[in-house]
């Protein structure tokens, strides 16, 4: 089992890691930006997934192949949208540090 | 098995992919973790490369580092001056940042290594030929087809999508 062979746990692994990264990223980031840089880490970690389990699992189909396609789509309009909000905030506010943002918060 | 080629790539990508997403949420300024997140969308289209999906790769390739970065890189120079030190961006809540990652990871590790699929073992030589090549027409097909395992009406709503995010991106960025 554990020759030389890229199985589908070699591509899972580094999906995981990827993951766990992006998670202490989102938790641990003060600017809206560097969080929305963790976010999209966790997006991409998630597209590998599926296209892995696409890959070994189901190899005559192309399913995960096409909801990678809609997640990158999904992902980039969000992208956009988050960074537009970013520099309205960044004009209201002054800066994009979390914890100068409050004012919505109760 | 598996050519010595596509085993030595695939070490290079993910110790690439490793240890520049980390490098992307501890670095302390904001322009290279948006640089670091390049390089592992880049390693990840190479890994969609090494599975056989060209046109996913091309896509990740083209959506993401050519246009998401292009976004990220002209967001941080609108949003911090380059005089001043808002470049540094400090970190908060370390302790809790560890243990969300750590735990979480830890726990899908495990959940990994525990499923039944991680046992057989066939490696990417195997599946590479047990499926059919993907070609432009096949892809084609799938997306614009209404059949079953076509997906006309998700493509056509994620236009839409698409154009809603143009318009509100408008809409909120504009100047009052």
């Amino acid at each position: 089992m554990y020759s030389m062979d890229l199985g589908i746990l070699w591509y899972l692994v580094p999906s995981v890691l990827m993951f766990a990264c992006g998670v202490y990223g989102f938790v641990t980031r003060k600017n809206l930006i560097a969080i929305l840089v963790s976010l999209e880490l966790m997006l991409n970690a998630a597209d590998l997934n599926f296209v892995a389990f696409n890959r070994y699992l189901f190899p005559g189909q192309m399913e995960g192949m096409v909801f990678t396609l809609f997640a990158i789509a999904i992902a980039a309009a969000e992208t956009a949208i988050a960074i537009a909000i970013i520099i309205n905030v960044y004009r209201a506010v002054g800066n994009t540090d979390i914890n100068e943002i409050s004012k919505m918060k109760f | 098995m598996d050519s010595v080629g596509n085993i030595i790539l695939y070490f290079v990508v993910a110790i690439c992919m490793v240890v520049f997403s980390f490098m992307a949420v501890t670095s302390r300024k904001i322009l290279r973790a948006a640089t670091y997140l390049l390089f592992v969308l880049i390693s990840t289209a190479v890994f969609y490369f090494q599975l056989g999906y060209q046109f996913l790769g091309a896509v990740q390739i083209a959506v993401y580092a050519g246009g998401i970065m292009v976004l990220f890189v002209f967001s941080i120079l609108l949003t911090h001056k380059p005089d001043d030190t808002s470049g540094q961006i400090e970190s908060h809540r370390r302790i809790a940042g560890v243990c969300a990652s750590v735990l979480g990871g830890a726990a899908l590790l495990f959940a990994l290594f525990t499923m039944p699929v991680a046992a057989s073992g066939c490696s990417l030589a195997e599946v590479l030929a047990a499926g059919p090549d993907i070609t432009m027409k096949e892809i084609g097909h799938t997306l614009l087809g209404t059949d079953k395992f076509r997906y006309l009406l998700p493509f056509e709503a994620v236009s839409v999508l698409l154009l809603a995010c143009i318009i509100g991106g408008v809409v909120v960025a504009r100047k009052r």
